[in-house]
């Protein structure tokens, strides 16, 4: 298979691909794999009234061969699959301009290499202009312009008004090049050429497989790559991609390499959990929550979306706490932390130990760090005065150290002045307040409470049944 | 001793001695007048600081040959990682995971087609009340919308078009999107449907280069955002000032996540260098990093727990990394999957992974078993962005054939 030099290759072969040219690999990767004389799709010429189609297959061909080959086992996914790299123009039926793949009769031929999008393709509409005029000058019925070619005609015509002399007869040249060809070839040729511009210029209503994303389109747009002209017009001057301006300066290497030696020393230094432990924390976490996963187990009485009902939603809304809520505060610290029923009962509770200072403090905290910055420093000595000043109403005890630190930070007062505090109140409220709390009687209470509402009809069978 | 061996020992020792001081001067602030760190914010990054830093390291040593020792050095230190990282690999996520039941079929359904954009829907955002939500599209639209009754309730015109992210704010009064215009412009909603909401816009980021996503961390007041000049930052809202810079990633960030821990300070990005980075809000330090993936990495999202991120790349896979293995730990691919992943979310309980691709697709892995449990057919050109709603009941697709697409 001849493949056009300016597609080069770079010495890192994947690395330095841009992300559409990585589909383009895979997918010629299938089309070889299709085209193998051995395993792949039967090509032939089908005798049809008075003339031969040359170089066919059937749809249905097609998809038995992916199913087969690629390892699908749904029908319709190896459609899909097989009308996307149709509309990419790898290969195309011979009677549509509509790039899909039927699973029927319905005859299909490869694309030349020549037309593969990863050619980096990106035709004018001279060229489409030449093509279309070409088409209106041979007498075949079965070439007649669609209703949306003669429309792009009739537009090209009125913006290329000067040009026009210039382009018909660059069709006429072309014209008469292509009535030199063998029939057989020609009828290849130009059914390849129609589907080369299927893709390029879609019918409406069908996706336009060249469009692309603009925050890749920097590295698809390689200007001694890019091919815009089919037919030999004149090529445009290259314009900058709108995403990338010219890259800065590469700041002094050196420095860089530095600061990456000690990136890596630090990810060295880091402790690490075997693989096996790992696996079982996700298993166990995965398994705690289905129940509390609406897509495992239906939420009570109906997931809205499905039901039309919003039932469940007031309820998450409403004060009152449902068994499965509470229960959920059992699991971890944070579960408390995040839900604000589940703060408000753990505050209660810690009032009930004359220690709500700590939960206090830790939420002032949090609301610190979300305060815009004009507010910091203000708000950093409110808490300081309510929490860790000498004879502060609410004092809370912290460890000697944090308390020093947090002393040095006071007087420059940033948004994290208080982490050091607050890490430790953290761990003292998890390891003691916390258990406490769960094993509480209102907690258990709350958990049981809900239970036995929930607990149905009375259990006495009338037995006398004759 | 020879002079030449003297003049080498003598260039160690001065280089020795500059690098101590430049690896002081970047990582203690208290030394250095500025408030952050050397590096870490662009804006303030004072000539005369690089000056001195430059003028130290160059003049311990010869250029090249530093570079080039460095260079190795950095290099063996990274083989050495992927070494110990590789030591506690005893067994694979998936092994452990053939003791638990396979997930049987599911069936999940357009509940919802959100009609009304002009063009490809790039981004979406839930509300935290979980019916609304907010979306941009190329045509510089942002539409908030009750995805329940499937009624838009605002819309706004952005001067630029391609709005690649918007953010819904925490209180679900205000929402954050950029794009092309290289900003991150917050817009509060009000309540008074006639009102111009572009009057009341407010820019808060300024990037050199396009924002690719944006999100508000746990409060209206800060914004967290990415670009593709190769930087994300964390922006106050109200001044419109950078509270911190991460610098890091070799390339163009496409993506962004915040840990969901209630007392994390971290966030988690991925790039077009291949490279997701965890970093340290508060130091700006990248403290975790992985590359694996074989392309730009399009999405990043935490696992519930924290302990964990999925990543979806242009190398059509997904890939499922943990942080206190350190290690990726699950990759999600098929041979029939060629193309890109563009986004990525779990479900509540993180037992499934929902990978929006830019073949039309949805599929959806069980996360532990790493098997493809259901694939979503309904879009009609690429899926760009996939959220699961905030209480997890469903999850929205936006795609390029202008429409969004509620599952569940």
């Amino acid at each position: 298979m001849a493949q056009p030099s300016s597609c080069a290759q770079s010495s890192n072969g994947v690395a330095d691909e841009s992300p559409n040219m990585l589909v383009y690999r895979k997918m010629e990767d299938i089309i070889a794999r299709m085209q193998d004389e051995k395993n792949g799709i039967p090509i032939r010429t089908v005798k049809s009234f008075l003339s031969k189609i040359p170089s066919v297959f059937s749809g249905s061909d097609i998809v038995q061969w992916m199913q087969k080959n690629l390892n699908i086992e749904d029908q319709v996914e190896a459609l899909h699959l097989g009308t996307l790299m149709a509309a990419h123009g790898y290969f195309f039926p011979i009677s549509d301009h509509v790039l899909m793949l039927k699973d029927d009769g319905t005859f299909y031929r490869f694309q030349t290499p020549y037309f593969w999008p990863s050619n980096c393709w990106e035709p004018e509409n001279t060229d489409y202009a030449v093509y279309l005029c070409k088409r209106t000058m041979q007498n075949k019925a079965r070439l007649e312009l669609a209703d949306y070619e003669a429309e792009s005609l009739a537009r090209l015509q009125r913006a290329f008004a000067r040009k026009w002399e210039f382009i018909f007869m660059q069709a006429e040249a072309q014209a008469k090049v292509d009535k030199k060809r063998d029939k057989i070839e020609r009828k290849i040729l130009d059914s390849q050429e129609r589907a080369f511009w299927d893709v390029h210029r879609p019918v409406p209503g069908c996706v336009n497989t060249t469009e692309a994303d603009i925050k890749k389109s920097s590295r698809m747009k390689q200007p001694h790559k890019t091919r815009k002209s089919v037919y030999g017009l004149q090529n445009d001057i290259r314009s900058h991609s709108p995403t990338h301006t010219p890259a800065p300066d590469a700041k002094e290497p050196v420095l860089l390499s530095s600061l990456q030696i000690q990136h890596w020393q630090t990810q060295l230094d880091r402790h690490r959990l075997k693989m096996s432990k790992v696996a079982e924390s996700l298993l166990s976490f995965s398994e705690q929550y289905i129940e509390y996963d609406p897509f495992f187990t239906t939420p009570e009485p109906s997931n809205p979306w499905i039901s039309d009902d919003v039932t469940s939603w007031e309820l998450e809304a409403s004060k009152e706490a449902g068994q499965q809520r509470v229960k959920r505060w059992g699991f971890c610290f944070d579960e408390v932390l995040k839900d604000p029923v589940g703060r408000e009962q753990f505050l209660r509770f810690l009032e009930s130990e004359f220690s709500s200072e700590n939960l206090r403090f830790w939420l002032a905290v949090q609301e610190l760090k979300k305060r815009p910055i004009r507010e910091v420093p203000s708000r950093v000595q409110e808490i300081w005065d309510e929490f860790l000043a000498p004879g502060a109403p609410s004092a809370i005890n912290v460890d000697s150290r944090s308390y020093d630190k947090t002393t040095q930070n006071i007087k420059d007062p940033g948004r994290y002045a208080f982490q050091d505090a607050q890490e430790h109140i953290y761990k003292l409220m998890k390891s003691d307040s916390y258990s406490r709390f769960i094993r509480s009687s209102a907690y258990q209470e709350m958990l049981q409470a809900k239970k036995k509402r929930n607990k149905n009809i009375p259990f006495f069978v009338i037995k006398n049944m004759k | 001793m020879e002079p030449q061996l003297q003049g080498q020992v003598i260039r160690q020792l001065f280089f020795l001695i500059g690098a101590t001081s430049v690896n002081s001067i970047l990582l203690r602030k208290d030394l250095c007048s500025c408030r952050k760190g050397m590096l870490s914010s662009p804006h303030q990054n004072t000539p005369r600081h690089r000056e001195i830093l430059c003028f130290l390291v160059e003049m311990a040593a010869q250029p090249s040959d530093t570079l080039a020792t460095l260079k190795t050095e950095s290099e063996t230190l990274k083989t050495k990682l992927e070494e110990e990282r590789a030591k506690l690999h005893d067994v694979e996520l998936h092994q452990v995971a053939e003791k638990i039941e396979a997930l049987g079929q599911f069936v999940m359904k357009t509940r919802r087609a959100l009609k009304g954009h002009g063009n490809k829907v790039l981004c979406l955002d839930w509300c935290k009340d979980k019916r609304r939500i907010v979306s941009s599209s190329q045509d510089g639209k942002v539409i908030v919308w009750d995805a329940f009754t499937t009624n838009k309730e605002h819309a706004v015109t952005m001067p630029c078009t391609w709005v690649m992210a918007c953010a819904y704010a925490p209180s679900g009064c205000a929402v954050a999107c950029g794009g092309l215009d290289n900003k991150c412009s917050v817009y509060p909603l009000s309540l008074d449907k006639n009102e111009n909401l572009a009057a009341k816009k407010k820019s808060v980021a300024m990037h050199t280069n396009y924002l690719s996503a944006c999100c508000f961390t746990n409060s209206d007041m800060q914004i967290l955002t990415s670009s593709g000049d190769g930087t994300c930052a964390l922006w106050d809202v109200e001044s419109g000032q950078m509270l911190q810079s991460f610098h890091g990633h070799a390339a163009d960030v496409l993506c962004l996540d915040l840990a969901p821990s209630e007392t994390g300070n971290t966030f988690v990005s991925g790039g077009c260098d291949k490279k997701s980075c965890v970093w340290d809000m508060r130091t700006g330090q990248c403290v975790q990093s992985f590359e694996t993936h074989e392309s730009d990495i399009n999405s990043v999202r935490y696992y519930p727990s924290g302990d964990a991120f999925a990543s979806g790349s242009d190398d059509a896979t997904c890939r499922l990394y943990d942080l206190r293995a350190d290690r990726e730990v699950a990759i999600y691919s098929k041979e029939s999957i060629i193309f890109g992943a563009s986004s990525v979310d779990f479900s509540l309980s993180g037992r499934l992974l929902f990978g929006g691709y830019n073949d039309y697709t949805i599929n959806v892995w069980d996360v532990l078993k790493g098997t493809r449990v259901s694939i979503l057919f309904g879009h009609e050109n690429r899926v760009s962005t996939l959220r699961v709603s905030p209480d997890g009941t469903a999850f929205c697709s936006g795609s390029w054939d202008h429409t969004l697409r509620i599952w569940a």
